[in-house]
């Protein structure tokens, strides 16, 4: 008897470990892959600098020559681009957990299109700069996340499809909204248009990167702390309560700090289109049922939109805002999975 | 029993011919109002001298300018809100709607390929790329949302026209951000609107219009067969195939011929027919007449909307009509029982 269970104990053990293991292997690989597109974007673009080079600029060197086109176009760029996919990658794949479906992305119910019509609102209507555009960016990323909710909710429930249908109407009219404050301001820039309707990093600037860094570390930690109960969450709302989970206060802290994490980035490049829809489906496709999918999302996220700007920048004829790429990107796959949305149920 | 049937369908014949009437004074009183009312405040004797033709006064010359926006609003919203009743009907999805479906922007990025790649920039030969679009795009969504396992439904179709709509526009952009020289008509195919008419241009897509009237004048009858169920209407010699064809056809031609000169315009065609169907019930022949006239009446509003709200500017008709759209389409997906989406 008490042979039979120590092999139980003995399994179970070894199957978390392996689990474990190879959530960490693959996490790893994500992060060097990160790194490695990184460096790359910073050494190679019109002219090719060789990455003792770069390296000796990210110390603080001053080098002739690679000073200016590493450390002012390039490093930019790829940093903001790197954070903003993060925190695209976390905060949509924490959405899609919560609400149980693929197509529940930020991006396709309209919280990014609400931060960024926020964003526009404030910078071009009220001249505010700064923090304030994300405060602002913030609140009404969340309002337009419980309007949404709230319009979806009928009969004692919310379901996906309707929560889906929901947003895509919200969206289109939030993006109206985009337009007509657009086509207020004193000239209308394309390159501004395509950034509050595509994103683009265009316009980074290396100081971006410290509202990006907190809203990671504060709204990122909460989506971590929480990263427990939304596994749970992932069997059905029963089973979460069944082992303990208080599943309304779980999905208003996740609310918001995914949100949170949304707006901040939105209000700096745009909603950078479908990196939140689609980095969490790749990251369970590597994951599988290992572990965690909030960190390797958002790496997968930071991966998406530094290739995305760089196959912009510099592998087409001529030069497109990375917006554009994913939205070209993501469109194919989310017909894919229309395709496939009867064939077996919603479930990530 | 006979004769309490026969007075019945009397009733409701007298009933929707007063509708129609009421409908028409509508349609005209907006038509005037869309005349009357602009940047520009203008006086009476100033309206009826430009309508007789006189152009002395500024007044008279800024009526005169509001003429051909008026009917080509006219003409352009009652072709969304017909094709967006025939295409309901047909796939029997009440989200059903040219801008919804993607058809619109379809068109628009044919319409742009052409312009770009091509160096087509005569109005009459991009009618036939906006239509060519609107169907390929037609056809596209409706076999995504057909395919997998499950028959299509409304919220497949919805998300095969969203997710198409997102891709399209991401070419369209991909198409027009390196050319300069046609980047300025850009804002215009992503925003539809009726500003820039001209007689000139409405005569070009008059004849395309009129066809498509013309072809859903014949299907009306038939749809009302079709919506017994497909098995029903060949079971009553209705070729459903045919049918079918013709009605896809007819709302294609309508709504790509419209984007061609005025945009991308969403949502008239998915409101209109809702409130119609209120109105009127579900007998196609009063249906698509009704979203005919319901559909102008909403453009011509859209409009004089467009250019109250931000004097001494203007917002563009697709703006309006998005805003005012979209709360019905969120009202039409809370009222359908879950199941059926």
């Amino acid at each position: 008897m008490t042979n039979r269970l120590d092999h139980t104990v003995h399994r179970v053990r070894t199957g978390r470990q392996r689990r474990s293991k190879q959530w960490t292997t693959i996490v790893t690989i994500l992060c060097v892959l990160a790194m490695a597109v990184f460096m790359i974007t910073l050494s190679i673009g019109q002219s090719v600098t060789p990455p003792s080079q770069v390296l000796r600029v990210l110390l603080g060197e001053t080098v002739p020559g690679a000073s200016f086109t590493v450390g002012h176009l390039r490093l930019p760029r790829a940093v903001i681009s790197m954070l903003v996919g993060m925190s695209f990658g976390m905060a949509g794949v924490a959405f899609q957990i919560m609400l149980r479906n693929p197509l529940a992305s930020p991006d396709i119910i309209g919280v990014s299109s609400g931060a960024s019509a926020a964003a526009v609102f404030a910078i071009i209507m009220l001249n505010m700069s700064g923090s304030s555009v994300a405060f602002f960016a913030i609140f009404t990323g969340l309002l337009v996340a419980l309007v949404v909710y709230a319009l979806a909710f009928r009969h004692g429930g919310v379901t996906g499809t309707r929560l889906i249908l929901v947003g895509i109407g919200v969206s289109a009219m939030i993006e109206s909204v985009i337009v007509y404050l657009l086509s207020q301001a004193q000239s209308w820039d394309r390159q501004e248009a395509m950034r509050w309707l595509t994103g683009s990093v265009n316009s980074a600037q290396l100081d971006q990167a410290y509202p990006l860094l907190v809203s990671l570390c504060i709204f990122g930690g909460l989506l971590l702390s929480r990263a427990r109960e939304l596994d749970a969450l992932r069997m059905g709302d029963d089973t979460a309560q069944a082992l303990g989970v208080r599943t309304g206060m779980t999905r208003i802290t996740v609310m918001v700090a995914a949100v949170g994490l949304i707006a901040v980035s939105v209000a700096i490049t745009g909603p950078i289109a479908f990196v939140a829809f689609l980095s969490g489906p790749i990251a369970m496709r590597l994951i599988k049922n290992n572990g965690s999918l909030i960190i390797p999302a958002g790496l997968v996220g930071a991966c998406l939109v530094m290739v995305g700007d760089y196959i912009g920048q510099f592998l087409l004829p001529s030069r497109y805002p990375v917006g554009v790429i994913t939205g070209a990107l993501g469109a194919p796959y989310l017909i894919y999975l229309i395709i496939r949305v009867n064939q077996k149920g919603s479930a990530l | 029993m006979n004769k309490h049937h026969t007075i019945n369908s009397d009733a409701l014949f007298r009933r929707n011919i007063f509708a129609l009437v009421v409908a028409a004074a509508v349609l005209a009183a907006l038509c005037f109002l869309s005349i009357a009312i602009g940047t520009r405040d203008v006086s009476w004797q100033e309206i009826v001298g430009a309508l007789q033709g006189k152009m002395d006064t500024m007044g008279e010359a800024s009526v005169t300018m509001r003429i051909p926006r008026t009917v080509l609003a006219v003409l352009a919203g009652s072709a969304l809100g017909l094709s967006g009743a025939i295409m309901q009907s047909v796939t029997r999805n009440p989200l059903a709607d040219p801008g919804i479906l993607g058809v619109n922007i379809g068109a628009a990025f044919f319409v742009v390929i052409g312009l770009a790649w091509f160096g087509i920039d005569q109005l009459n030969s991009y009618i036939w790329l906006a239509i060519l679009g609107a169907g390929s795009t037609a056809l596209f969504v409706y076999l995504i949302s057909s395919l997998g396992r499950g028959k299509s439904t409304p919220l497949k179709y919805a998300l095969a026209g969203a997710a198409t709509s997102v891709a399209l526009s991401s070419f369209t952009m991909a198409v027009i951000l390196p050319r300069n020289d046609i980047a300025g008509g850009a804002q215009s195919w992503q925003i539809g609107g009726v500003g820039g008419a001209t007689f000139d241009s409405i005569q070009l897509i008059l004849p395309f219009l009129l066809v498509g009237y013309f072809m859903s004048a014949i299907v009306a009858r038939k749809l009302n067969v079709l919506a017994l169920g497909e098995d029903i209407a060949a079971g009553l010699g209705e070729k459903v195939v045919w049918t079918r064809s013709m009605a896809w056809l007819s709302a294609v031609v309508l709504c790509g011929a419209t984007t061609a000169i005025c945009g991308p315009i969403g949502f008239v065609g998915l409101v209109i027919p809702h409130l119609c169907r209120l109105l009127v019930g579900v007998d196609n022949r009063w249906l698509l007449v009704f979203s005919a006239l319901g559909g102008a009446s909403l453009l011509l509003i859209a409009d004089v909307l467009g250019r109250i709200i931000s004097r001494p500017s203007e917002l563009s008709v697709g703006v309006v009509t998005a805003f005012v759209g979209a709360p019905f389409f969120i009202w039409i997906v809370r009222r359908q029982r879950v199941k059926e989406l």
